[in-house]
């Protein structure tokens, strides 16, 4: 099955471009507007950001190995902390998921590029370009008051901290300007993503029948256009306060550094959603394909996603339970961040019933599917904690709070995205990952996975606060450090592994078919790697598992789904 | 359990994507203008010092001058939809003009503003979210006007015909919407906050 | 006495900071492997400790906090094994033996009864567990203030504390004292909490959850230490370079020991004219531009109010024990012990710099 293509109308026969030079090589990469090359150039981009941040988080751990360490100074650790969760967030999280929507989202339904090529480009440019900005910083001006170039007030940037008198050098500018520009970007992408899902579907792809993968990327891209918008804004009034001496956030002048705190949450809950959702897009294909079953209960599966998308917007102050909110005010949100947990819950039990009766191959991305479910469970729980408003008194902004996102965004995030590349990388090159390095990948990461982040949990429980480049030798947080900073290094392993992996297989691995998981969407339908227009005629689906129509004549889905 | 799905038949009719598109980019914008409204909101009355939102004019003119540019390029979206280019081209220049009435009536506001009350963005809390707001406004008008000009001008060249008035119609989403969001400004800063 | 043995193992555990000492280590050894269930980490530490433990409450709110986290740790612990045992299971039991792979298992799309169950039975886990988080929230965030409640003002500053007894005329940093609230004899202590620059959090596990100070904001925390002693905390708030180094002790002091303290507190400064010469460096340099000393010209706020230097054991928030010769270091250049903080050195000769501190260390 895997030496030929599926037989759906519009199908090709792989046709590989020729190779020119190098330099056409590379001016075809920059030139491009094709929705595959703009995706893959969107995920190496990412990669390579990744372990940028990771070298962050690696110097990040080297200094709080042992109490009063001396390797960073103090201004560099706030430099390294807050580029770490900025690296991670804009240049990781979200290139690295639109990258995967890009290459995906149009072959899935049959398309054969975005509705805005060009735009597309655009926005790539644009992401990237932000990135460049946000780490020229380090070249281009000093902070807060004796330290050093890059942003260094934490991810966050609480105001007072970033106006021009506590901050008065450049790096704040560096920092709203990069991300004000790769967040237009964002919104290019998440416009095209809907544009293109809305009236690209290829004939008989009603909405009821686009793969799960496509519906999350929708709501993530409607959720982005009302999530990155309010960082935009209050980003633009920051700048004004620096430039034009507006009052904003202003202390001084009665301005509120609540408002700041509320329009960064605003933002800043309903990003880490769109962070996950395009995650969970991703377990969404695997997951059903590795237990060789439909997913169960797809209706359910999309309106819990709709679900979470509405609800993830009325969330935002759970960040806020320690500002000094009424009692009411505080409630409110205990009850509404507690129910994301009840729709995030019916997802969780749906790809369990998924597995439920399946017939599961453990492959490599399976398994980090696996692990993805099980470290989600936990990370949500310890959301639900932290939901609960005084005891949040406590935990906010302690280690623990810093285990519970590292849960998500590594342990089911970072997870999923490695599930995505072992899954799709054949379909991108035409060539299979190394199944056995891919489980050494898997286990050594986990395995340092759990070392750091396990123990971030009970050194917060013991009132390890975050943000602090050193801390005192008599609190009970040195052996628990050292394990989180040995783990980390594990990870490290885990990633070289991986990274390693990727190389390997780009010139070396075994070619892949056009279908090498057997699996059930339309992507899988034409060569690896696709040809420039994907489809040379518009296929036509009548279920939404088309491949599994074709493979199965007798017994097509069309008649039994809903 | 469904019969069987043929479509040879069936047509397959999808929204054309720039609606979608602008609709998507409306969605965004009015994002962004909340924040800016919401902060308005909040400021109101917070000041202790420097002028008060009293100093305020209503612009009555400048409000009826861009509510009926989107009449006027409402008409202009019929014409061409009809083929009727002359028509076309005199409402879009109309739509054009009452713009530009709506940018120098900010202007010279903001001028007074700055000259007889000493209304500065840096005077006080007041004077940050007006210039801001408004300015968020006018700002968006500017760029309606420079995409507006930019057909007319081709239209004059006379690049512009019937096919092209799916397009025209969805670059005219983004000036209803100006419009719409003047009232919300206008209804915040001249009224609720005056 | 129970709580000035704490304060005494502290010091030490500060004097030996730069080499870290073993028993310091053995304690968190033991704490990893107590940490793993939460009523074992609280038998470990009854009363002040100085492991900033939350499972160690040693107050009315934050008892309260730990017998709701721990009934929120039986809700999420019963669905992680549940859902974790399930998890497990299907790994386990649908894992594939299948000899050939054109046989694909039967397929099911969905069930509405199914599909219910796992919305019903959440949502009512969730509502049993938010209205018992409203109830705390309500009985700690709204407990009125006693009448007998004392008041204290917490101002934030880059970085370090500064507390102010509104109805006493003590102003003093960093260390705040308080009485203890016992049962018989309830006294809590009220805490009316502001900036004077950016955002700060004072967060003191064992004796409240933290509240941020916020420019422009001010808020209220309170708190009623049931045993006396040194109970430790931190600033929770990214504020700027020196974050790190803010740090809270409170002293819960017994009803006498407080009297005292606060007695001394309110006198001012002591003059001794042995000193003479380093007051009048003092006064004549910039120090007293930024710090108070009552009952001389220095009416600085900037800096902390050093009348009563040396009744504090830490100087400088935290950054290092108060000795003479800490207080030589820090006075020389301030950037020895808090790179980056708000002091500037003040280059003075040695001579000068040893008469400072002889006056200094007079001020107790
Ligand atoms: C992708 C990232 C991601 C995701 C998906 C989540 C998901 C959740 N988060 Fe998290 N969160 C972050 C990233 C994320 N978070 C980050 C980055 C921060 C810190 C930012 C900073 O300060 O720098 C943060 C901070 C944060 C806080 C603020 C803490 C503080 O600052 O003091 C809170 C508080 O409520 C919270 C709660 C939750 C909850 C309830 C969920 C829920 O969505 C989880 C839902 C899932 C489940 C509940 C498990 C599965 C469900 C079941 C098995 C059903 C049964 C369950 C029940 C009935 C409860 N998160
Ligand atoms: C997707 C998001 C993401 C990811 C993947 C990570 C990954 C990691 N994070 Fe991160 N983290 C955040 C998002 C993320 N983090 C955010 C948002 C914050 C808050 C910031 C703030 O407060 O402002 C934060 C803060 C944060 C802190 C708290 C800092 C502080 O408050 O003082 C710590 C401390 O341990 C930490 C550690 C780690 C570790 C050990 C990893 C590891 O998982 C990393 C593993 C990866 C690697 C180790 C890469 C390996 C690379 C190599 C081996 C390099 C090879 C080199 C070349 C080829 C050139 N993170
Ligand atoms: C520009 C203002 C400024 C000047 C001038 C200044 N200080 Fe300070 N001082 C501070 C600040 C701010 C702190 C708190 C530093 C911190 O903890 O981060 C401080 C802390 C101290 C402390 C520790 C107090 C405590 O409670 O822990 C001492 C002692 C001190 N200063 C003495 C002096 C002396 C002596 C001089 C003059 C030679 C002086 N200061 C000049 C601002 C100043
Ligand atoms: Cu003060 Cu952090
Ligand atoms: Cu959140």
């Amino acid at each position: 099955m895997s030496d030929q293509t599926i037989p759906v109308s519009g199908s090709l026969q792989a046709a590989y471009p020729e190779r020119g030079t190098l330099l056409e090589w590379l001016h075809g990469w920059i030139v491009t507007v094709d929705h595959k090359k703009l995706g893959i150039l969107y995920i190496t981009y990412a990669l390579f950001f990744l372990l940028v941040g990771g070298v962050e988080a690696m110097l990040i751990r080297i200094q709080l190995m042992v109490p009063h360490n001396h390797v960073i100074s103090p201004e560099m650790y706030d430099e390294l902390f807050t580029m770490h969760g900025t690296t991670m967030v804009f240049l990781v999280g979200m290139p690295i998921l639109f990258g995967f929507a890009n290459y995906l989202v149009p072959i899935m339904i049959g398309a054969r590029d975005m509705a805005f090529p060009r735009l597309n480009a655009f926005s790539f440019w644009l992401t990237a370009f932000g990135g460049l900005l946000l780490y020229y910083s380090f070249l281009g001006g000093f902070g807060l008051y004796g330290m050093g170039n890059a942003p260094d007030v934490g991810w966050f940037a609480y105001a007072p901290l970033t106006g021009k008198s506590f901050s008065p050098g450049h790096n704040m500018d560096y920092w709203a300007l990069a991300l004000i520009v790769s967040g237009f970007g964002t919104v290019g992408t998440a416009i095209n993503i809907i544009a293109t899902t809305v009236s690209l579907r290829c004939k008989g792809m009603t909405f009821f029948r686009m793969p799960l993968f496509v519906w999350l990327l929708l709501v993530v891209s409607a959720l982005t256009l009302v999530t990155i918008t309010p960082l935009t804004a209050a980003q633009v009034m920051l700048l004004l306060d620096r430039y034009l001496g507006a009052h904003f956030f202003d202390a001084q002048a009665g301005g509120s550094p609540m408002l700041w705190i509320h329009f960064f949450w605003i933002f800043g809950h309903p990003e880490v959603y769109v962070l996950v959702l395009p995650a969970f897009a991703i377990a969404n294909e695997v997951i059903p394909v590795f237990s060789r079953k439909a997913i169960f209960g797809y209706p359910a599966m999309v309106a819990a996603s709709v679900g979470i998308g509405f609800t993830s917007l009325a969330v935002w102050a759970h960040h806020m339970f320690t500002v000094g909110m009424s009692s009411a005010g505080n409630s409110f949100f205990v009850i509404s961040t507690m129910v994301v947990g009840i729709f995030t819950g019916i997802k969780v039990f749906n790809w369990l019933a998924t597995m439920w009766g399946g017939s599961i191959t453990f492959s490599t991305p399976m398994l980090f599917c696996t692990g993805f479910l099980f470290q989600f469970l936990i990370a949500g729980l310890t959301g639900i904690m932290l939901a609960v408003a005084p005891w949040d008194w406590q935990l906010h902004n302690s280690y623990f709070l810093i285990a519970h996102f590292h849960y998500v965004l590594v342990g089911a995030i970072i997870m999923c995205i490695f599930a995505g590349f072992y899954y799709w990388f054949p379909k991108a090159t035409g060539r299979m990952m190394s199944e056995t390095l891919g489980k050494w990948h898997f286990w050594v990461f986990i395995i340092g996975f759990h070392m750091s982040f396990d123990t971030m949990h009970f050194v917060g429980l013991l009132g390890m606060p975050r943000s602090i480049y050193t801390y005192e030798p008599n609190r009970g947080w040195d052996t628990l450090n050292l394990i989180i900073t040995i783990g980390a290094f594990v990870q490290a392993v885990g990633v070289l592994i991986f990274v390693w992996n990727l190389v390997h297989a780009y010139f070396r691995g075994k070619l892949a078919g056009p279908d090498p998981w057997d699996a059930w969407t339309l992507e899988w339908a034409t060569p690896s790697p696709p040809p420039a227009y994907n489809f040379a005629v518009e296929p036509e689906v009548r279920s939404r598992r088309p491949l599994w129509d074709i493979k199965h004549p007798n017994d097509p889905d069309w008649k039994y789904e809903q | 359990m469904s019969d069987l799905p043929i479509f040879a038949d069936e047509p397959w009719i999808l929204p054309s994507r720039g609606r979608i598109a602008m609709w998507s980019l409306i969605v965004a914008e009015s994002a962004i203008f909340s924040l800016f409204v919401v902060a308005y909101i909040y400021y109101i009355g917070r000041d202790q010092f420097g002028p008060t939102p009293s100093v305020l004019d209503r612009p009555i003119l400048n409000t009826v001058c861009l509510l009926s540019s989107s009449l006027t390029i409402w008409i202009a979206e019929r014409a061409i939809e009809q083929g009727r280019m002359r028509r076309f081209a005199i409402f879009w220049a109309i739509t054009i003009l009452l713009g530009l009435k709506f940018i120098i009536g900010t202007i010279t506001e903001f001028r007074t503003l700055i000259n007889r009350d000493g209304l500065t963005i840096d005077a006080n809390l007041f004077g940050t979210t007006f210039y801001s707001l408004v300015g968020l406004h006018a700002t968006h008008v500017l760029v309606g006007l420079v995409g507006l000009s930019l057909i007319l001008a081709f239209t004059l060249f006379g690049k512009v015909n019937r096919s092209h008035a799916e397009r025209i119609q969805v670059f005219s989403m983004y000036w209803h919407f100006v419009d719409a969001v003047w009232v919300v400004v206008f209804t915040v800063v001249y009224i609720v906050g005056k | 006495m129970c709580g000035a043995l704490h304060a005494q193992k502290c010091s030490t555990a500060i004097v030996n900071m730069q080499h870290s000492p073993s028993p310091s280590r053995i304690r968190s050894g033991l704490s990893l492997a107590l940490c793993l269930c939460a009523p074992a980490l609280r038998a470990f530490a009854e009363g002040p400790d100085s492991i900033p433990n939350t499972f160690a409450p040693a107050s009315t709110p934050t008892h309260e906090i730990y017998n709701l986290s721990l009934f929120a740790l039986t809700v999420t612990g019963a669905i992680f094994v549940s859902v974790a045992a399930l998890l497990t299971y299907v790994c386990i039991r649908y894992h594939s033996r299948r000899s050939n792979p054109a046989n694909e298992p039967p397929q099911v799309y969905g069930s509405l009864q199914v599909e219910l169950a796992w919305t019903v039975i959440p949502i009512l886990i969730v509502v049993v567990l938010f209205l018992t988080t409203a109830r705390i929230i309500f009985a700690i965030q709204d407990q009125p203030e006693p009448a007998n409640a004392l008041n204290v003002t917490v101002i934030g500053h880059q970085f370090w504390w500064e507390f102010r007894y509104p109805s006493y005329g003590v102003v003093t940093a960093n260390e705040l004292h308080i009485p203890v609230s016992t049962h018989q004899q309830p006294e809590p202590t009220f805490l009316r909490l502001i900036s004077a620059d950016v955002d700060h959090s004072f967060w003191v596990p064992q004796l409240a959850g933290k509240t941020d100070l916020i420019p422009n904001h001010p808020n209220e925390s309170w708190m009623d230490p049931h045993e006396p002693g040194l109970y430790l905390g931190q600033c929770a708030q990214f504020c700027g370079v020196q974050h790190a180094k803010m740090l809270i002790r409170v002293y819960a002091d017994t009803p006498s020991d407080f009297a005292a303290w606060l007695k001394n507190q309110q006198q001012s400064a002591v003059n001794d004219p042995s000193v003479a010469a380093g007051r009048h460096i003092f006064e004549s340099q910039a120090c007293m531009v930024c710090h108070t000393i009552k009952g001389t010209r220095a009416l600085g706020t900037v800096g902390p109010d050093l009348t009563h230097l040396m009744s504090r054991a830490t100087l400088a928030a935290g950054a290092a024990l108060n000795t003479p010769t800490n207080l030589r270091a820090w006075v020389q250049n301030p950037a020895n012990f808090k790179p980056g903080c708000l002091m500037p050195a003040m280059h003075l000769s040695n001579e000068q710099v040893d008469q400072l501190v002889a006056y200094l260390t007079s001020l107790r």
